[in-house]
């Protein structure tokens, strides 16, 4: 069954018996349904937009296999690896934020993307972990030596990085580094004055964009009040799934999906509930929910606060993605242009997570073993 | 980056300050492990409302109602009409009405090209231009078949979506249609069956099976429009009736409409002739003199009565269009239709007699059938003795054809009215009205219409082995300044098989011009009785009516009359 002998010393033999397969199998589950699901939803995107039907299913699969290798690649790091790894990329990252307005190219009204070859990347995906690792890494050393600002850098690395966000926009972005940010803020032992001065902040900036934003207001006047204006997106959702009910229409069979415009990235949960039906879904909720619990579970046990913060908020930010996309898929909450980890469309946003799970898989990774540690 | 390696190699510092290090450590690893706690508890409390949410909306179908923007009252699917063997008459089919939000379609142009690719009845400007109309709401195209609507999905065009309608769907189309009736496109009965009982047909609870046997209707029809052809007439009649039950089997007027395309209706085609028109019928209101006089005795059949010479009264001059000049027996009264004759009787039997007798019948009141199209008889203000002469043959009373196909039923049934009904009946007994006269009487009026066809002005009705027997009527119709020649009223109503009656049928056409066959003659012997007799031969085998031997001695002997009792020999039967 096991593809190692237990003493296989090599570095994938080492790795096999101390990551956490459980969080392996289920990631793999989750990447195993995107690919299914972009079968299901991008055919009708691509026939509408003039592409060949197989279009985005092509691409998507070019891009899994390179997925899975950065995931694994990553998770066979080192914690101080992983650490410098992150650092570059951040750096890089941001440099590619700040140069963006220059060399990006503009999609539907925004500048997130770079070309790279045949492939093209949006710097801000893998800031977002990148960054989580980094301001772990900060406030940990704020804690653990003296002499260190960590918070401080921390701080200014942060306003920083939303202040590109702003200028791009990308608001759901925003949302998700704050939050992350915050968490690992709060986790790293915020005093809880400073916890609710940071709330108020954080509703006063939601505020600021509403009042500044014509679209993020018009996006949350019209989840308080659907009349008030165009809930066409959501309503053809809501109608996906509820046309699926308990065991959905079947594979390919799917009517609203054929209409909902972004069935395959933003909306492929809804797909996801007419095709396959109401026990699909619930799947889906589970393999995320059991990522980021079996994760908070083993952090509970780690003995290291970088690593506690750093997995912390990297599976902070994947259950948070996963919820912000699910909920308004649902209506729960105003939409975000926010994907569903490994199961929407989307290469740069796929490469990223594979590149955050790998971080995950690698912090999780049960040291004693290696004999590295303590 | 020297830093960031600072804590990865706390091995290697020295002992002292690993101490307060791991103090400190521990302590921040405390707080984080508690507080990762709480970001865990509310992970699992999101994950749940997610999962709560799913259900809500899949299973117990909760969301979508609120959210969207025309939600149609889910309603039953309206019942069907059927007719008294199950065929279907008229029925509701689920379909899907294509609508468009203007405001979500991007390319209006494309949209509308492509849409017509798929529904090329539509008007690619026509759609163009409502797809640029900004309208949130606005019908493209209503009642899609499944392959249309998968056809308009395909097109994956963002802004359309469908509502579910239910289309009423009349699969007999014109056949039935004057009885049926249709319903608007909302779905609301608006004539016939489909207007008098919407209420229950809304509730979408029970079919209605009507008393109609489609397959009865089909020859009704059939043989109605040969006969409107052949004599180029402008509209025609045809009933029938089931004389024991009252339940009406056919009920046809012509000319007819499409039910299924209400709207190219023209209206003198929604004109119902048999219910809601009503006519001075002429003789054959002859079979209620003689009937009325015979039940009070005033006149049997061995009387008779003066017919030699016209009655003048006032400006009127009543004479007989088949004149014999001589006294006539009441039997040849009725079978050559002698004007003068049934005038006479009707003035003996006595002006109030007569009036109460035709109102016993049900013609001082519209029929009781279930269609809300029906006519109210006309009769004479003041009913003087006139009235009652011009009455006996027909003319100065206008009553609907369904009217004198019921009360002339009562006639041959034994004496009992029994109310016309389009709904199959399962309770026979429960629809008998009054015994309006003898049995006896009765009786006799089975002979006397078995004579007309025998002998008579109907012979062309007669149908070897079902003892047809009837009469025929020929008005001239009313216009301006009084009767027109030309216009006639031609109609034969009868039965089958005389000895013990099971169906009447009436035929009866509307203006109906001579032909070569006819020699000319328009009349309800030469026109309706032709097309009476062959519905007979259709529709006797159909309803297994068993043929009967009339030449045996028992039938002679049932059927025997007197003709003229005043004659030397004895008249043939």
């Amino acid at each position: 069954m096991s593809p190692f002998a237990r003493n296989n010393t090599s570095a994938l033999g080492r790795w096999w018996w101390t990551v956490d397969r459980w969080t392996l199998a289920a990631l793999a589950g989750l990447i195993a349904v995107g690919a299914m699901l972009t079968f299901a939803a991008s055919p009708s995107v691509a026939h509408r937009i003039g592409l060949e039907p197989l279009y985005f299913v092509r691409r998507q699969l070019m891009y899994m296999p390179l997925a899975a290798a950065i995931m694994v690649g990553v998770s066979l790091l080192s914690v101080r690896d992983i650490r410098r790894l992150a650092a570059i990329v951040l750096l890089v990252g941001v440099l590619f934020m700040a140069l963006s307005p220059i060399v990006g190219m503009e999609i539907k009204g925004a500048k997130r993307w770079i070309a790279l070859g045949p492939l093209s990347l949006q710097p801000s995906e893998f800031v977002k972990p990148a960054f989580a690792v980094i301001a772990a890494w900060l406030f940990s050393s704020e804690r653990l030596r003296a002499g260190i600002p960590g918070n401080t850098i921390s701080i200014a690395l942060f306003l920083l990085i939303v202040l590109l966000l702003v200028r791009q926009p990308d608001f759901g972005m925003i949302v998700v580094i704050s939050v992350v940010w915050f968490t690992q803020f709060f986790l790293a032992g915020l005093p809880f004055l400073w916890v609710a001065a940071f709330g108020l902040l954080g509703a006063g900036g939601g505020i600021g964009a509403y009042i500044a934003f014509p679209h993020v207001a018009s996006r949350i006047d019209r989840f308080l009040d659907p009349a008030s204006g165009d809930t066409y997106q959501i309503s053809t959702a809501l109608q996906a799934f509820t046309s699926g009910g308990w065991f959905g229409r079947g594979p390919g069979e799917g009517i609203v999906k054929t209409i909902i415009p972004d069935a395959h990235s933003d909306f492929v949960f809804a797909v996801a509930g007419e095709e396959f039906g109401l026990f699909a879904c619930l799947l889906i909720i589970s393999l995320f929910a059991f990522v980021v619990l079996r994760g908070f579970t083993k952090l509970l046990k780690e003995s290291d606060l970088f690593v506690l913060l750093a997995t912390g908020g990297l599976l902070t930010q994947f259950g948070l993605q996963a919820f912000i996309n699910m909920a308004s898929t649902l209506s729960l909450m105003p939409t975000k242009g926010m994907t569903l980890p490994f199961i929407s469309y989307g290469g740069s946003s796929l490469l990223a997570l594979a590149f955050a799970m790998g971080m995950v898989l690698g912090f999780l990774r049960r040291r004693s073993a290696t004999g590295g540690r303590a | 980056m020297n830093q960031a390696t600072k804590p990865g190699r706390r091995t290697a510092a020295p002992p002292g300050a690993r101490v307060v290090i791991d103090g400190a450590a521990k302590q921040a690893l405390e707080i984080g492990r508690n507080r990762l706690f709480v970001i865990a508890a509310v992970f699992a409390l999101g994950f749940t409302v997610i999962s709560g949410r799913v259900v809500d909306v899949m299973a117990l179908k909760g969301g979508a109602a609120p959210k969207s923007a025309a939600v149609a009252v889910e309603q039953p699917d309206r019942a069907a009409i059927r007719d008294r063997n199950g065929e279907l008459l008229a029925t509701s089919l689920g379909t899907a009405s294509l609508f468009a939000d203007a405001t979500q379609v991007s390319d209006p142009a494309t949209a509308a090209r492509q849409l017509k690719g798929v529904l090329p009845e539509l008007n690619e400007a026509d759609v163009r231009t409502k797809l640029t109309s900004e309208r949130r709401f606005i019908w493209i195209h209503r009642n899609l078949t499944p392959r249309q609507q998968y056809a308009v999905n395909r097109l994956g065009i963002p802004g359309l979506s469908f509502q579910r309608e239910a289309r009423r769907v009349y699969p007999q189309g014109a056949m039935a249609a004057h009885v049926v009736g249709f319903t608007d496109v909302d779905g609301k009965g608006i004539a016939g069956i489909e207007r008098s009982f919407d209420g229950a047909l809304a509730a979408g609870t029970a079919p209605i099976d009507l008393s109609l046997d489609m397959r009865v209707q089909h020859a009704v029809v059939d043989e109605l429009t040969n006969a409107i052809k052949d004599f180029n007439a402008v509209g025609g009649v045809g009933v029938v009736l089931d004389v024991r039950s009252g339940e009406v089997l056919a009920l046809a007027s012509l000319p007819d409409f499409d039910p299924n395309h209400p709207g190219d209706v023209k209206p003198e085609d929604r004109f119902n002739r048999a219910t809601l028109g009503v006519y001075e019928m002429g003789s054959t209101f002859k079979t209620f003199v003689i009937a009325g006089a015979l039940d009070s005795g005033t006149a049997t059949l061995k009387s008779g009565y003066d017919a030699t010479n016209p009655i003048h009264i006032g400006r009127f001059t009543i004479e007989d269009y088949h004149a014999k000049r001589r006294w006539l027996s009441v039997p040849e009264i009725y079978i050559h239709s002698s004007n003068i004759g049934a005038a006479k009787m009707a003035l003996d039997l006595g002006t109030p007699q007569f009036r109460a007798f035709l109102h016993s019948v049900g013609f001082n009141e519209p029929s009781p059938l279930e269609v809300p199209e029906v006519g109210k008889p006309m009769s004479p203000a003041q009913w003087r003795d006139i009235n009652t002469m011009t009455i006996a043959f027909g003319h100065g009373m206008a009553v609907s054809p369904i009217q004198l196909a019921s009360a002339t039923a009562a006639m041959i049934n034994g004496g009992i009215l029994v109310q016309p009904t389009l709904i199959k009946r399962t309770n026979v007994e429960g629809a008998m009205g009054a015994r309006v006269i003898s049995r006896e009487t009765s009786a006799d009026m089975r002979k006397l219409m078995r004579l007309v066809v025998e002998q008579g002005t109907a012979k062309s009705a007669d149908v070897p082995g079902y003892l047809v027997g009837g009469k025929t009527g020929t008005a001239e119709k009313t216009g301006v300044g009084g009767y027109k020649k030309k216009s006639l009223l031609s109609s034969f109503i009868g039965a089958f098989p005389m000895n013990d009656p099971r169906y009447l049928v009436l035929v009866m056409l509307d203006e109906p011009k001579g032909n070569k066959q006819s020699y000319g003659y328009a009349t309800g012997g030469w026109v309706a009785a032709p097309a009476a007799g062959r519905i007979v031969r259709r529709i006797g085998p159909m309803l297994g009516v068993e043929p009967v031997d009339d030449t045996t001695p028992e039938m002679k002997k049932e059927m025997f009359v007197v003709v003229n009792p005043r004659a030397p020999t004895l008249a043939s039967y």
